[in-house]
């Protein structure tokens, strides 16, 4: 069997097959259904100082190949996951990488703080891409000055694995990476969700509260793949990448365009093993094309 | 536990041109199910459907491994779905989310009340059941728009006494359910699932007759099971997913009422 393991920063990761946040909740949602312990690691719900309750709904719309959410970064904060969540998911077998919001670098580096004596989070990942928050989120990864900001904040409190969370709502995704990068992020993640909008002309109004929400699932995957692969191009930190990744053959494409590792999203609510099947389904592909280490695929194009 | 796995279609049965009663045969032995609980369906058979369909589970039978869904036909989903050849396989997820809290006794004057319509009445069939089981005797208050679209009659009956409404009055008292006689009476528990306005005037209704109340709410869901926060309803607790503390909600928990 191919060796699937792979490096992120100081983590080392069985597999390179993690969950994207906000899609696998805590892990426990799935324990019916997946072995989590088989997992590179997974990504739980952006994390912020306080509790949030999110936005009103509706906060879904179905879209082609798609989904359009406006969930507006509901979590009951840093305290509750260290004291309610973290103690029952710990000892899963699996990397666990908490997802970091907040609305000012000092929120951010507070959320840091607080998670840095835990020996189980061995990585964070800043979310400065989240299209549903009035403030923060987004603002910080539209800018380099913004991203470097917060970066360069939390690089001086957090010494484990640092990951940025990059948003596709800018012009040019590659001078952000660099941003990051510059400031001392050991990886970049992306793609966070695309702007977009749906209406429901029989009542004449949107269909999330808050007008528009991000876009994920099979219908931006094009859009990430080739972001994936210029920024994979430009920077030398390893690139974790996503976007509408639903089997084996998607995350291959992530992989050969450069990215070392891939989160999976919006497919576990369609097939609640979905990672499992990836994990297979990459194996399987290695085997039938005799690659005995998945680096050897790893930004070929 | 939780399963996700094939079942096949063993019968599909066209009850009006807009509902239909599948039932399922399940691949894996199925796991314990209660009344109020709902199953997300995978509509393969339509290209424009992305997403898994929720759907209350109106009865199952853990011996023959087979549950029933009635259906419905509200666009491409559940247009699929009906459309399903017997024989064929659908891709389900079961059970999720909270049943049905069923009273501990009742007595010949209080009986439990159990209010629906339209397709809401699939979980209250599966409810009626259960409250047999346990030695209680149920009553029901079924609306409809006309006497067509009432479903399942025959076997309502043989649970229990039946109260109807139709909007057109071609059978039972004509008018919504809360205008029916019944709801003049004391009661002290009512259950109900159907459209919700429908269901927001039977929780008015409960209040007033000083009866505890449970309705079972149809938010808009992706995952079904917690994860994406997606489903949620205002309660007194804040934001919470109707998938995993719902969809069943004691209106004491809403905050429809204020
Ligand atoms: C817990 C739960 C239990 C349910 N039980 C049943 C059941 O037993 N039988 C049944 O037929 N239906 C049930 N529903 C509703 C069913 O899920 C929707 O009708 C279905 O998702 C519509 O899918 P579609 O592709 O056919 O229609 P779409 O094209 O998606 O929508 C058609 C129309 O239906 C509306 N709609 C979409 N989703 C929902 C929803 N979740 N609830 C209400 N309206 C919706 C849309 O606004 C639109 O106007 C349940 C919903 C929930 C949340
Ligand atoms: C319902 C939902 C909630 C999300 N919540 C978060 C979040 O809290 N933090 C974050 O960084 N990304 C969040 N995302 C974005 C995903 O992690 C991912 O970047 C995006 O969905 C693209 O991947 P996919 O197409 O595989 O889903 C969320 C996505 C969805 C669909
Ligand atoms: S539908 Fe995903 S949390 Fe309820």
């Amino acid at each position: 069997m191919a060796r699937l393991s792979v490096n992120i920063g100081s983590l080392q990761l069985k597999n390179p097959v993690l969950t994207a946040s906000g899609t696998f909740g805590y892990g426990e949602e799935f324990a019916d259904f997946v072995d989590l312990s088989r997992l590179g690691g997974f990504v739980v719900k952006g994390t912020t100082l306080h509790s949030r309750e999110g936005n009103d709904y509706p906060r879904m719309a179905e879209t082609p190949s798609g989904m359009l959410n406006a969930v507006g970064l509901q979590n009951k904060g840093v305290g509750y996951f260290i004291d309610n969540i973290y103690p029952r998911i710990k000892d899963c077998g699996s990397e666990i990488i908490v997802n970091v919001s907040g609305a000012s670098p000092a929120d951010y580096v507070a959320v840091a703080e607080r998670l840095a004596p835990l020996q189980g989070i061995r990585a964070i990942e800043l979310n400065i891409s989240c299209p549903n928050v009035k403030q923060g989120g987004m603002a910080f990864g539209t800018t380099c000055a913004g991203a470097a900001s917060v970066v360069s904040a939390v690089r001086r409190a957090w010494e484990k694995t640092l990951i940025v969370k990059l948003s596709p709502n800018v012009t040019d995704i590659v001078e952000i990476a660099r941003a990051a990068e510059d400031e001392g992020a050991d990886s970049v993640s992306l793609i966070n969700t695309l702007m977009g909008m749906a209406v429901d002309v029989e009542r004449r109004r949107p269909m999330l509260s808050t007008i528009t929400g991000g876009l994920s699932g099979p219908a931006v995957r094009p859009v990430a793949v080739r972001m994936v692969w210029q920024v994979a191009k430009a920077v030398k930190i390893p690139v974790i990448g996503l976007g509408g990744i639903t089997c084996g053959r998607d995350a291959l494409e992530f992989l050969m365009a450069g990215a070392t590792a891939v989160q999976i999203g919006t497919a576990n609510f369609l097939d609640p093993a979905a990672t499992m099947r990836v994990i297979d389904e990459i194996e399987d592909y290695c085997t039938r094309h005799k690659i005995s280490d998945i680096r050897e695929i790893i930004g070929i194009i | 536990m939780k399963i996700c796995t094939d079942f096949r279609l063993t019968e599909s049965r066209h009850l009006s041109p807009v509902y239909g009663l599948l039932t399922l045969q399940s691949e894996k032995p199925l796991p314990e199910i209660h009344a109020g609980q709902f199953a997300q369906v995978r509509a393969d058979g339509s290209k424009t459907t992305f997403l898994r369909r929720p759907i209350s589970i109106c009865s199952a039978d853990p011996e023959t491994r087979t549950i029933r869904l009635l259906i419905r036909r509200a666009g491409d989903g559940t247009a699929a779905l009906l459309d399903t050849p017997v024989g064929h396989l659908i891709n389900i997820m079961l059970p999720l989310g909270r049943p049905f809290d069923i009273p501990a006794t009742d007595s010949a004057t209080d009986r439990p009340l159990l209010i629906g319509g339209g397709v809401g009445v699939a979980p209250l069939l599966f409810l009626g059941r259960e409250m047999r089981q346990a030695g209680l005797n149920p009553e029901f208050l079924i609306g409809a728009r006309s006497a067509s679209d009432l479903l399942l009659l025959d076997e309502f009956k043989a649970l229990g006494d039946v109260n109807i409404t139709t909007d057109d009055g071609s059978l039972g008292h004509r008018g919504v359910v809360t205008a029916h006689p019944r709801l003049q009476r004391p009661v002290s528990h009512i259950f109900c699932c159907g459209p919700a306005p429908m269901m927001k005037a039977v929780a008015a209704a409960a209040a007033k007759l000083g009866a505890s109340c449970q309705v079972s709410l149809e938010n808009m869901m992706a995952c079904g099971i917690g994860a994406c926060l997606c489903c949620v309803e205002k309660t007194v607790r804040g934001n919470v997913c109707v998938c995993t503390e719902g969809p069943v909600f004691n209106i004491n928990q809403l905050t429809w009422l204020d």
